[in-house]
């Protein structure tokens, strides 16, 4: 087979290589976000999905709708205060390693709209890694902002990102209204849900250091 | 203007049918604006649908004038016929002690969502809604954030950290 | 404080008890094939809908209130937001409701303009057409609109500067003349416009499983239509003839020659039909547009309310101070109200304007087509499978940021 045989034969049996680089490497390579566009930004996202600016050439190859098999969620639009449980909620299903990229000036700071509608800034819901400005920032600002988040993956170390954050998702619980039909059992759940606030502090910002 | 005339027409059946109907007819910018009282707009709706072609609300919205004002919210019945393509506008003024209509419902179904709308942002409340309830705002929101005297950031900020 | 609500508890209570054949599911504010934070409470007995109650509210933003602590010059920036596949279409209707209060005259040459940049409506109807066709399965659709929908933002990133959010209109004119060239991209574009939409017609309008996938689904009845509000294409599909380009005319489109199209079949299939064939009359606007545009000023002659030109500025004193008291107070405005119209690319797009003699208005509602067709949903989708939700939806051609303002 062409390529692998000289290749190969002038390599040794056995390669020794940090852990770290493999993994990362890996994870880098396939990094699949989760669809969560809410606005403007998330036409601008489906435009550098398309075919001029392809993101999957990036290893972002399909936008898995289920977050259960995501990496990374991109944020693309203007989170409103009926939507950040919500938002909360699926961050919570996504299971670890995972990102966050805040696409747009909504999502990182409230943008134009500075008022009792809109969450100033999704990182007061879920930890950020990568902010990108705009409004909408253009397609090529997303890949850029793809390609940082695969410089960041490299610098991080398989041993800080312990399992420990997944159990402490699981037992947050969300303020605000999840969306509840009324008059059903699961209403008055979401009632006793509710009042018990998020008090674990969270873990998450020891990694927000890049 | 040209069409302010054929618009009046409509006024004078208005005014011929039942006087109390007719408030004030303020006619401004080629538009024709109809103040009538609260408790016959169902009334009036169902007249001009029903002989004289409107058959379609276009809009349905509140304002609220401040708190210092008397009355102090007003909603506004914008109606449209799809057969000869005139606009007509229909005012009704509220106090702030009793913000009540009947609902438009019976007429038009679009009406259902334009007045959960406004009654979600500014209190008005409409008798007789089939399912009056939030339809923007999150449902334990405190409030109707619309008024003059609700600020523009809120309260309080959402945050979890 | 909420009113007593009996009647809804009851209802779902009685559905909730009855068949353990029945589930309530929701199609949740996050879901691919919803275009956007729309969440629908379906009440299903296995894949059959009984019941739909969309839930909206999740992209609220609070613009009206946001409208009213804006000078009029400031609120054209929030417009773009709210119907963001066709930002040009919510700038014209807020300009063309300030202008009215105004009364203000524009200049032919700006109106052209403004018909030009309204009918990258295209644009919208790209979007619509690639994520109906791939939420009912063909995702190669979804690429071919979009490489169109680039060439389309091209154009109005090299007139304004910003690809979906150009703000490109402002009271009594436009921001500032077309660039030089701009009419032969527009020919470049309309060159190959058609070979595009053959490449449809063929993978789209002639595919068998997006026709029987698509006739006899969603059926909604003329009257019913009338009724429940709907305008635009949802309308024309139902077999009313309104459009209100012919109808209710402004910025001179009483002078273009085109058709309006209308089916009567009343389904999805007739609602695609309609659009498909709305792209082909853009493109014939688009031509008579271009051949309309001569030279000319592109604002209106009214010092106190339009920014003079930067060069005037520089040069006149009078200019200067007239642009900075633009800038910094805003012009006032004469009390009164007024309810304007536009055919958007949804619908009727309606901006009621109320100004009480200030710089700021005192209150603007837009009434946004997309509102009102989806409060039509639960009409048109009860008995229909779940699959068959989808296909409607995506043939109201929804948009949540106008929905939720």
């Amino acid at each position: 087979m062409g390529l692998e045989n000289p290749l190969f034969e002038s390599l040794p049996d056995i390669l020794t290589v940090k852990l770290d680089a493999v993994i990362n490497w890996a994870r880098k390579s396939s990094i699949w976000p989760a669809t969560f566009g809410l606005a403007c930004c998330a036409i601008e996202m489906m435009n550098s999905v398309s075919a001029r600016n392809d993101l999957s050439r990036f290893g972002a190859e399909t936008f898995r709708a289920s977050p259960r098999q995501a990496d990374v969620m991109i944020v693309s639009g203007r989170v409103s205060r009926k939507m950040a449980p919500v938002l909360r909620r699926i961050y919570d299903q996504m299971p670890e390693p995972k990102w966050v990229i805040s696409m747009g000036a909504c999502a990182t700071s409230g943008g134009v709209f500075d008022n009792y509608a809109i969450v100033q800034g999704v990182d007061k819901v879920v930890p950020v890694d990568i902010y990108i400005p705009g409004c909408p920032p253009r397609p090529e600002m997303l890949v850029h902002a793809i390609m940082m988040l695969q410089d960041k993956i490299m610098k991080e170390s398989v041993k800080e990102r312990a399992d420990t954050f997944e159990e402490e998702s699981r037992r947050s619980i969300v303020p605000g209204t999840l969306p509840v039909t009324e008059g059903t059992k699961l209403e008055e759940q979401a009632e006793h849900a509710s009042t018990r606030p998020y008090t674990v502090p969270s873990k998450h910002e020891k990694r927000r250091t890049s | 203007m040209s069409n302010t005339n054929d618009l009046q027409e409509f006024v004078e059946k208005l005014k011929a049918h039942n006087a109390d109907w007719v408030s004030e007819v303020v006619d401004a910018l080629g538009e024709i604006t109809i103040i009538v009282p609260a408790e016959s707009v169902v009334d009036i709706c169902a007249f001009l649908k029903a002989e004289h072609g409107f058959d379609m609300l276009a809009d349905l919205c509140g304002c609220d004038r401040g708190p210092e004002e008397d009355p102090r919210f007003e909603v506004n019945y914008h109606l449209f016929s799809t057969t000869h393509y005139k606009r007509l506008r229909l005012k009704v003024l509220l106090t702030e002690d009793n913000p009540n209509v009947k609902t438009v419902t019976g007429l038009w179904k679009t009406a259902n969502w334009h007045e959960r709308e406004t009654y979600d942002l500014l209190g008005i409340i409409f008798d007789e809604h089939p399912d009056l309830r939030r339809i923007l705002l999150p449902s334990d929101f405190d409030g109707h954030a619309l008024r003059k005297d609700y600020p523009l950031r809120g309260y309080e900020p959402y945050s979890l950290t | 404080m909420s009113v007593a609500l009996e009647n809804k508890t009851d209802q779902i209570a009685a559905l909730d008890d009855s068949l353990e054949s029945q589930m309530t599911i929701s199609m949740g504010p996050q879901h691919p094939s919803t275009h956007g934070v729309l969440r629908l409470e379906l009440i299903l007995d296995g894949e059959l809908v009984i019941k739909t109650t969309p839930d909206i509210g999740y992209l609220h933003t609070g613009m009206e209130k946001l409208f009213e602590y804006k000078k009029y010059q400031q609120g054209i920036v929030i417009t773009d937001r709210m119907d963001y596949l066709n930002p040009l279409g919510n700038n014209l209707a807020y300009v063309m409701a300030a202008e009215k209060l105004l009364e203000i005259e524009i200049p032919e040459r700006a109106q052209v303009i403004r018909v030009l940049m309204c009918r990258f409506r295209i644009a919208s109807h790209m979007v619509w057409l690639g994520t109906h066709a791939l939420d009912i399965g063909a995702m190669s659709v979804f690429f071919f609109c979009f490489r169109q929908r680039e060439k389309i933002l091209n154009l109005i990133e090299a007139a304004s500067g910003g690809r979906m959010t150009p703000s490109y209109f402002r009271i009594g004119g436009l921001m500032m003349d077309l660039p030089a060239g701009f009419d032969r991209r527009v020919k470049q574009f309309l060159h190959d416009f058609p070979a595009a939409m053959a490449q449809f017609e063929v993978l789209v309008t002639g595919n068998t499983i997006f026709q029987s996938r698509t006739k006899e689904v969603g059926y909604i009845g003329k009257e019913e239509a009338i009724n429940w509000g709907l305008t635009g294409p949802c309308l024309r599909g139902s077999g009313v003839e309104l459009d209100l380009r012919i109808h209710n005319p402004y910025t001179g489109y009483e002078k273009y020659d085109f058709d309006i199209p209308v089916e009567t079949s009343c389904d999805v299939w007739a609602r695609f039909k309609v659009r498909m064939r709305e792209l082909y009359e853009s493109e014939k606007i688009v031509k008579q547009a271009l051949e309309r545009l001569k030279p000319g000023p592109t604002k209106a002659d009214a010092p106190k309310v339009v920014l003079p030109d930067r060069d005037d500025m520089r040069k006149h004193m009078d200019s200067l101070i007239h642009h900075f008291l633009i800038v910094a107070e805003g012009f006032n405005v004469p009390e009164g109200e007024v309810y304007h119209a536009i055919e958007a690319s949804k619908g009727e797009l309606g901006v009621y304007m109320k100004s009480n003699g200030g710089p700021k208005p005192e209150r603007v509602h837009f009434r946004g087509p997309s509102f009102v067709n989806l409060s039509a949903l639960p009409d048109m989708v009860e008995g229909e499978l779940i699959a068959d939700v989808v296909a409607v939806i995506g043939s109201l051609d929804i948009v949540l940021g106008e929905i939720d303002r």
